[in-house]
């Protein structure tokens, strides 16, 4: 079961992921990029801390949508994501993908640099 | 003693007993026309005729058989042909007695007498058949108290026959009292006329003209026995028998109130044969599908019941399924039904042939008037099945407020029992169609079992011995070895992400892959590189594919690989008796799709010795929970493989396996999980 919340803030579009991701709750979070890419946000932030479980298809929805955001310039940070979920990223070499920072505020400030 | 034999017998007694009565009652004539003094009373010629009624209902029971209710008006036929051909004989012996009329012949008592006993054979012959038909009639449906009652009735009856053996005449206190009492019984008998509910119309005809004409004999019958009577010669004198008339009596009441009853029912008989045809229809209806029939009978069959259960003049049904709409019309054209749909006034109705009915409706709407040059009243139903509306049925009359509440329950039971039979029918073909996938499955269970090396190298160099399951009936973890050339091996561990068909599908991909890379002697790096071109063709955006490729030089004994995104694999040093990952970066395979993934690869050296050993996993076996939700986890994994590295593959397989299940519990693994273990030998030391 996963709960995913998101907010807008300052032109940041927040994404918060709570819980576990697995084949059958991938898809809130997949649809959960797809409204942001579709409201043309192009800063994402997403908040991992709540994240207790990522499964191949939940990081599969992360790897989806890498090629697109490369093309429409979106900028994506992660941040928070407890070690047990990190090890999943840097087994797959995820973690060379995607922009992952410790805070908050390091992934807002990796964003504008 | 079977029937046979008593029919017979009986037919024999009763015969016997007439003749000696017939017997009798001339030598008593002689007797008294000689006045011999040899009188033996009327005690004989009595006993006679009580063994002949008696023999007479034996017969007659034994050949009338029950009732049930094809055969009522069969009954009423036997009487009525009983009664005739007695009633024939009878008005014979009377043309008899015509054309001798005031002659010595037909004025001698001897004469009187044989003819006067022809005539009681005659009307205890049809009597007592036409009791038998009415204590059949009588006893249809019986319960405990009816049957005891018509017991008693019957000892009555026998005690009647007794009772005539003291010669009490008619007019007399006890023979009054003898009487009142069959009359009695008789009376509350009488009453018991169920039969003729289950008569039609026709047949109620056909038994009030029976019973009217058996009426009409029994009364011709007293006519003629009065008159042999007031010769004042006959011997026995059969109307001073309390027996006689307390039979007349019953029988006669029966008829008449079976006329009555059957004529007052004749104007609701319609009533009755509509409500057995509906509850006829039911069963077909109810019956359709186990017998086979297809949905389009049992729409045709829902269709005709309903019609002819409300008087419809004409109607029409509507399903929607498989894409397609079925329409069948009944005395209509296409025309009529586009204006009648125009005509609904009811939004209920609107709904229902818009086949977007939402909730329960409310009875009373299902009937409305509408203005249609020819039809005036509408009923709409719908068809539900599995709670979605899939059709409905609409039916016509020319009459405004034809339809009533009462019609409105009928139709909608006929379209429930249709909606049960076409629900069963789709539940049988759903249960077909699921077997079918069942077996398909099963099927692509054994060709990806197929897919997985059968025999594995076990050679001077390596021993490997591996397992894997699926957590579905399919999965998407893959192993394989081959040796491309000698002493050179290729070794490959993958893992599609997902799990189930599609991930089957890849795994199947993936060893293509490796059998055409592999057996070129590529270096791990340039596998990974080119397995990652490959896929990317033909993964899903979504997907990717995670393993690890071996390059094992026996003759060196060294072993090289490198790591697309999958869990690192375990090596055991058997002289440090120390085991430790095999690191190396990398990443899964389908994840970047051009050629920077390039950059990604990189791949690793490490030299063994004999009694090393590898360990190769996928994260179903880390990733496996127990029931407090803890996973296997990699360092559980890592310890319960250095307690069993030292013995051989096969061991070394199992003792994981025996701490995995020991730890998971009775839980189930929800991912495909696989094991592999390759144990090296030193051929060049032995």
């Amino acid at each position: 079961m996963a709960e995913i919340s998101t907010e807008n803030n300052n032109g940041i579009h927040f994404i918060t992921v709570n819980g576990e991701i697995d084949a059958g709750s991938s898809i809130y979070l997949d649809n959960a990029l797809k409204e942001a890419m579709d409201n043309g946000e192009k800063k994402i932030v997403a908040d991992l801390s709540g994240l207790d479980y990522i499964s191949s298809a939940g990081l599969g929805v992360f790897i989806s949508h890498l090629d697109e955001f490369k093309l429409q310039n979106i900028e994506l940070a992660l941040f928070g994501i407890n070690d047990t979920v990190k090890q999943v990223f840097d087994i797959l070499g995820l973690e060379k993908l995607l922009t992952i920072e410790n805070t908050k505020e390091e992934a807002i400030k990796s964003l504008d640099e | 003693m079977s029937d046979k034999v008593k029919i017979r017998l009986s037919f024999l007694g009763a015969i016997i007993c007439w003749l000696l009565f017939t017997g009798a009652s001339i030598y008593l004539l002689l007797v008294q026309s000689y006045d011999m003094k040899v009188d033996f009373s009327n005690f004989f010629p009595q006993l006679c005729f009580t063994g002949f009624v008696l023999s007479t209902f034996a017969y007659y029971r034994y050949i009338i058989t029950k009732a049930d209710s094809l055969n009522f008006t069969d009954l009423l036929w036997k009487v009525f042909i009983t009664g005739l051909i007695t009633t024939l004989i009878s008005l014979a012996i009377q043309l008899f007695f015509s054309i001798f009329a005031r002659t010595t012949l037909v004025e001698s008592p001897l004469t009187i007498n044989f003819f006067y006993n022809i005539l009681v054979g005659l009307v205890v012959i049809f009597m007592v058949s036409t009791l038998v038909v009415w204590k059949r009639l009588i006893l249809y449906q019986k319960s405990k108290n009816l049957l005891k009652l018509w017991s008693f009735f019957e000892i009555a009856l026998v005690a009647s026959l007794l009772f005539d053996f003291w010669g009490i005449q008619f007019g007399e206190p006890y023979f009054q009292l003898a009487l009142v009492v069959l009359g009695l019984f008789s009376i509350i008998l009488v009453f018991n006329l169920k039969w003729v509910a289950y008569l039609n119309f026709k047949q109620k005809w056909k038994g009030i003209l029976f019973i009217l004409l058996s009426g009409i004999y029994l009364y011709h019958f007293l006519l003629k026995l009065s008159w042999f009577v007031a010769t004042d010669m006959v011997i026995m004198n059969l109307l001073d028998r309390v027996f006689i008339l307390g039979l007349f009596a019953f029988l006669f009441l029966y008829a008449v109130i079976s006329i009555l009853v059957t004529l007052f029912n004749l104007p609701t008989s319609s009533v009755f044969e509509q409500k057995l045809k509906e509850a006829l229809d039911f069963q077909k209806l109810s019956q359709s599908i186990p017998r086979g029939e297809t949905k389009d009978q049992t729409y045709e069959i829902l269709l005709e019941s309903s019609m002819s259960a409300v008087f419809a003049d004409a109607a029409w049904l509507e399903v929607q399924e498989d894409g397609g709409i079925t329409q069948i019309i009944r005395n209509l054209k296409d025309e009529d039904v586009d204006e009648i749909k125009a005509s609904i006034k009811g939004e209920t109705i609107k709904a229902i042939l818009r086949l977007a009915l939402k909730n329960e409706v409310n009875p009373g709407k299902l009937t409305d008037d509408i203005k249609h040059s020819k039809f005036k009243s509408i009923i709409a139903l719908p068809i539900m099945v599995q709670n979605n509306q899939i059709g409905f049925i609409v039916l016509l009359n020319e009459v405004s407020e034809a339809f009533n509440r009462e019609m409105v329950n009928i139709i909608t039971t006929f379209v429930n029992q249709a909606s049960v039979s076409l629900e069963n029918l789709s539940l049988i073909q759903e249960s077909i169609e699921n077997e079918r996938y069942k077996e398909q499955l099963k099927i692509a269970k054994n060709v990806q079992k197929s897919l997985l090396p059968k025999e594995l190298v076990n050679n001077d160099h390596l021993t490997v011995s591996a397992f894997s399951m699926a957590a579905d009936e399919v999965g998407g973890d893959y192993y394989d070895i081959l040796e491309y050339r000698e002493n050179r091996f290729g070794l490959i561990i993958g893992d599609v992400s997902g799990k189930g068909t599609s991930a089957a599908f890849q795994m199947a991909q993936m060893k293509g892959i490796f059998h055409s890379l592999a057996n070129q002697g590529i270096s791990p790096s340039d596998f990974n590189k080119k397995a990652n071109i490959a896929l990317s063709h033909c993964l899903e955006r979504s997907s990717f594919i995670t393993s690890t490729y071996f390059d094992i030089n026996t003759e060196e004994n060294i072993l090289t690989f490198s790591r697309a995104g999958h869990c690192p694999s375990l090596f055991y040093c058997k002289n440090k008796d120390e085991v430790n990952y095999l690191k190396c970066d990398g990443m899964g395979l389908g994840m970047v799709r051009n050629s920077s993934y390039d950059d990604y690869v990189h791949s690793n050296t490490v030299s063994y010795h004999a009694g090393d050993t590898l360990l190769l996993y996928t994260d179903g076996i880390t990733e496996a929970k127990n029931s407090d939700g803890e996973q296997f986890g990699d360092n559980r994994l890592k310890e319960s493989f250095t307690a069993h590295a030292s013995k051989a593959p096969d061991q070394v397989k199992e003792g994981i396996k025996n701490d995995l299940s020991q730890f998971i519990g009775g839980m189930m693994i929800d991912d495909d999980y696989t094991l592999v273990v390759v144990q090296f030998k030193d051929k060049k030391n032995g």
